[in-house]
């Protein structure tokens, strides 16, 4: 990759706004975010005390922050995972004799030891999903990377040597590893054990998932005086790959009969409930500690078998042991993202007025179905959202999932349930119709987003979008961008025989499940939970259900608090990822913690306040209707001077002098059950430069305008939009988990599976509009996973864009150089 | 076989296997749990520590590599109570979200800023990509280290006309 960075005139260099503004909380804004009447970000709204840095940094920056891998206690032990080298194979025979015999080892485990433990067994466990997973594989390996056996030792070196004396027979067996092939009719059977049970239908059929209105759809297809263009697209499979990879410590009392569980996890109460449901213990005696989270992007959503065999050894040796994956074991065993197969079609008139789209795709789960979705959307959410931002009357998908002898996942990596899937589909074929008719893919969209006036908005399938602006964000991402300066450009420079180009892509995300009605995961329905104390120094503690895994809590849950009540950020402690010291809820995912957990936090606060009038009533000898409350205080209608703060009333409220008809304290505990989704959209505009030489695509400008409604820090929300814009760059141009035709995995190390470096990406030009959602407590809709779902379409349809001249329409991601290269000369790479 | 290291400022003597990485030392033996280890291939950078003032991959270092040699690691870089400028620098322009990635990338940064006081954005970019980091997109850690390197000229500066 080119390390030269060109930066076009008169563009701001964030860095150049950084300097003499050190103070905390009078931070710079790195960037120039406006509002879409051209306003300063710092007018945007936001949530009392904006751009405040990070609570908790203090202890990151000291080296102080507390891992699952830091975790040390007397007498731990270490656990090593055998995984087969082979995709799929019988298990003829394991020796385990030999590492039994090794001198530090205290424990071999296999499968048939599972299978047979007292108590019912436990070689097989639930996904999040309707399957099951095998915890270390009894009849046969199903995919490379599988659990195979566990060893644990008194030091992590001895457990891996022990590994090596374990001697497996196998009987190899032909993979699945095409999904295009797993329905054919010779196609060797990845589940046998779900055929054996009387699984109907193909043996490597997963589900079939429809939505729409199929005839309707057809009936559009089939009219003699629409324009149909149809695409087909590969969404590979990635792997969100975060830094700290997963593991866990298993610390099993056997004389309290407690178990405590430090793990990975981004949702701890419910992976108590999911341990308790497998392992005979109930939730009381079982806590679950997520402490700090090194990224989880959603790749510490599902139950793993490592967990579980941490928490059998423990039990078993009545010793606290450790399981910290390698790298290796991270990419070829634990939750992959993506791997669809996608056929995108669309209809419109010939003025561009997009009429209908159909999919059909064919998703590829895995050896094992264990997507971390809503039960009832084993597609995810693609079904409701693939009509993208766009006035579509008619829509029609097919979702066909099967079964191959690759790792088990699917829905992970900031996908807000497939969304990602659903926007890139649109996004690419609108920049097919747009090519097809002769149309700027800017005047084209603009001719079929949605207008104010159509919120809320009923999707062509059912679903519901709560508010948007969307053309004002679209003409600020056109201003930021200088649209028709680049196009100038661009035909300057494809005049001189450059690859230059411009693409564009306008997402809308739905996030923040519940209703737990409509969504639950494994019968838990999707509500959070934020218990609220303040004490009698006027300090407050809130404990919420979410589990920050880098996103900033600490902080953001302060401010909404310090919001409603007046206390200062720094007075109040966010306390989360402990099943004991924080209520009931289902975690981090799905960009769900500000619109769920953050809709907990404000209305817990709001309870306080009220309870908090009632008190001040008191102290002032009045109705609590003749108070009014400024920021922080109560004060009687009309005299200001008898105000009464948050921290006065807090003292009297945990006093002698408090009324008998009124409770001790000053607290509040609240569950939120989201009324609907949030649906956060932005704009984002990439160009491009293709080295004619060498094919190597480079980032030149990122512009990302995202209306995620109310930003409650939008520090912490640009920081999440990096992320996303990264991952982005990532997928579009570099990640991919590969596989040969014998289903050996070849991305297993971070030497074959590309991230991005600081080289690659470009300093992102960010903005923000402020739509509101009408139905959550601050308007808040969460961001979490915006930019990771609606740039990696931006970034293909500018590479594609820059390559129109050559006749190229469509190259599947990753547009490596290779690729790049076989599509500038009229063919396709692998 | 015994080693004795330098750990930031502090001799240690410890029986070590000859195949034990630095990393590990570190973290299991030593207790200095601010050092991470994210990838086995020295892609990652999480690992990062100086070695007699050089940054090192502790992943592909080993403890005996170490003997008679000085190390410093992220809890050294405090210095009497007080952070240094690149610590305050990640704090004032949120270069930290998850945080693994973080003291690696502030034992880079450091040692960029003692051997270029005033680095380009594209020196930062080189100094800093053998580090990932999965969360920030880079840009703040960027902005971060500019700062870092512009608050310590302005603190120079001061010195040299004796303000504070």
């Amino acid at each position: 990759m080119s390390t030269t960075r060109r930066r076009r005139p008169g563009q701001v260099d964030p860095g150049q706004l950084s300097h003499g503004q050190a103070e905390p909380g009078q931070l710079d804004h790195g960037q120039l975010s406006r509002v879409h009447d051209g306003h300063r970000d710092d007018e945007v709204r936001h949530i009392g005390h904006g751009r405040m840095p990070r609570k908790e940094d203090a202890r990151f920056l000291r080296g102080r922050g507390r891992f699952v891998d830091d975790i040390a206690l007397p007498g731990l032990l270490h656990l090593a995972i055998l995984r087969s080298p082979l995709a799929h194979a019988r298990i003829v025979r394991i020796d385990t004799t030999a590492a039994q015999a090794h001198p530090k080892v205290k424990l071999v485990v296999t499968g048939e030891m599972l299978a047979n433990l007292p108590g019912g067994g436990l070689a097989w466990m639930p996904t999040l999903a309707d399957d099951v997973q095998a915890v270390l594989a009894t009849d046969k390996v199903r995919f490379q990377g599988q659990e195979v056996a566990f060893v644990v030792a008194t030091d992590r070196y001895a457990a891996r040597d022990a590994l090596e004396l374990i001697d497996v027979e196998y009987e190899p067996l032909p993979p699945v590893v095409d999904a295009r092939t797993a329905l054919d009719p010779d196609a060797p059977v990845v589940r046998d054990d779900l055929v054996a049970a009387g699984k109907p239908g193909p043996p490597n059929h997963c589900f079939d998932w429809e939505a729409g209105d199929r005839a309707a759809v057809d009936a559009i297809f089939a009219r003699d005086d629409v324009v149909t263009v149809r695409q087909e697209m590969v969404y590979p499979r990635v792997h969100p790959a975060p830094l700290e990879t997963c593991g866990a410590v298993a610390d099993f009392d056997p004389i309290e009969q407690t178990l405590t569980v430090w793990c990975t996890s981004q949702a701890p109460h419910a992976h108590r409930t999911l341990f308790a449901s497998l392992i005979g213990l109930p939730e009381h005696r079982i806590r679950v500690i997520s402490p700090d989270i090194g990224g989880g992007f959603g790749n510490k959503v599902p139950i793993y078998p490592g967990y579980l065999c941490a928490i059998v050894a423990s039990r078993l040796l009545g010793r606290p042991v450790k399981w910290t994956e390698d790298r290796y074991e991270n990419l070829v065993s634990t939750a992959f993202a993506r791997d669809y197969l996608m056929t995108g079609e669309i209809a419109a008139t010939r003025d561009g007025k997009i009429l209908a789209v159909r999919a059909t795709v064919l998703a590829d789960h895995g050896a094992f179905n264990a997507v971390a979705v809503p039960s009832r959307y084993p597609a995810g959410f693609f079904g409701g959202v693939f009509t993208g931002s766009y006035d579509i009357g008619a829509a029609y998908c097919r979702v066909t999932a099967v079964y191959t002898n690759k790792a088990p996942g699917g829905v992970a990596y900031a996908c807000s349930f497939r969304i990602t899937e659903a926007v890139y589909l649109i996004e690419r074929l609108v920049d097919c119709l747009a090519a097809e008719l002769g149309v700027d893919p800017v005047e084209l969209r603009r001719r079929n987003l949605l207008r104010p006036d159509q919120f809320p908005y009923r999707t062509a399938t059912g679903w519901t979008y709560d508010s948007g602006n969307y053309e004002a964000t679209l003409d600020e991402a056109l201003r930021l961008a200088g649209y028709e300066q680049l196009r100038r450009e661009q035909a300057e420079r494809r005049a001189c025989g450059e690859l230059m180009g411009i693409g564009v892509s306008f997402f809308t995300e739905a996030v923040g499940a519940g209703p737990r009605r409509h969504m639950d995961i494994k019968g838990l329905g999707m509500a959070d939970t934020a218990s609220l104390v303040v004490h009698p120094s006027g300090g407050a503690e809130l404990r919420v259900s979410c589990q920050t895994q880098g996103q900033g809590h600490e902080t953001t849950f302060a401010q909404i608090v310090a919001e409603e009540l007046g206390i200062p950020p720094e007075d109040i402690r966010v306390v989360h990822g402990d099943t004991e010291r924080t209520p009931y809820g289902l975690g981090t995912y799905g960009s769900r913690s500000t619109a769920v957990s953050g809709a907990a936090a404000a209305l817990a606060a709001r309870r306080v306040r009220e309870t908090a009038r009632q008190i001040a009533a008191a102290m002032l000898e009045v109705s609590p209707d003749d108070l009014r409350w400024t920021k922080g205080s109560f004060h009687v209608a009309g005299d200001e001077s008898s105000a009464v703060t948050i921290g006065q009333i807090a003292r009297f409220a945990y006093g002698p002098d408090l009324p008998e008809h009124l409770e001790s304290g000053l607290r509040a505990e609240l569950s939120y059950d989201p009324p609907a989704l949030t649906n956060p959209y932005g704009c984002y505009i990439c160009v491009v430069d293709i080295d004619p030489a060498t094919a190597v695509v480079t980032v030149r400008r990122f512009i990302a305008v995202d209306d995620c409604g109310t930003r409650i820090n939008p520090m912490i929300v640009e920081g999440q939009v990096h992320r996303g814009l990264t991952d982005g760059i990532g997928m579009a141009l570099m990640q991919m988990i590969a596989f040969d035709e014998l289903g050996n995995c070849l991305a297993g190390s971070l030497m074959d599976y590309l991230l991005p470096s600081a080289l690659e990406v470009p300093n992102f030009e960010t903005a923000a509009t402020v739509t509101p959602s009408p139905h959550h407590p601050l308007g808040a809709k969460g961001i979490g996973e915006s930019a990771t779902v609606g740039s990696p379409p931006a970034i293909v349809n500018a590479v594609v864009d820059a390559l129109r001249p050559l006749g190229v329409r469509h190259i599947d991601m990753p547009l490596t150089p290779s690729r790049v290269w076989a599509a500038m000369r009229g063919r396709t790479a692998s | 076989m015994w080693v004795t290291v330098t750990v930031n400022g502090e001799r240690v003597r410890h029986d070590v296997e000859p195949r034990l990485l630095l990393v590990h030392f570190l973290r299991d033996d030593l207790g200095l749990t601010g050092t991470h280890w994210g990838c086995d291939t020295s892609n990652c950078g999480a690992c990062a520590v100086w070695l007699d003032g050089e940054p090192v991959k502790s992943c592909t270092v080993l403890t005996v590599m170490a003997d008679g040699h000085e190390v410093r690691t992220v809890e050294g870089l405090e210095t009497a109570g007080e952070l240094d400028v690149v610590q305050q620098a990640f704090l004032a322009c949120h270069g930290v979200q998850c945080g693994f990635c973080t003291p690696g990338m502030l034992m880079t940064a450091r040692a960029l800023l003692d051997r270029n006081p005033d680095p380009s954005e594209e020196q930062i970019r080189e100094a800093i990509s053998g580090q990932v980091c999965r969360c920030t997109g880079y840009a703040s850690i960027v902005r971060a280290i500019r700062w870092a390197a512009a608050e310590e000229q302005r603190r120079r500066a001061a010195a040299a006309e004796g303000r504070p």
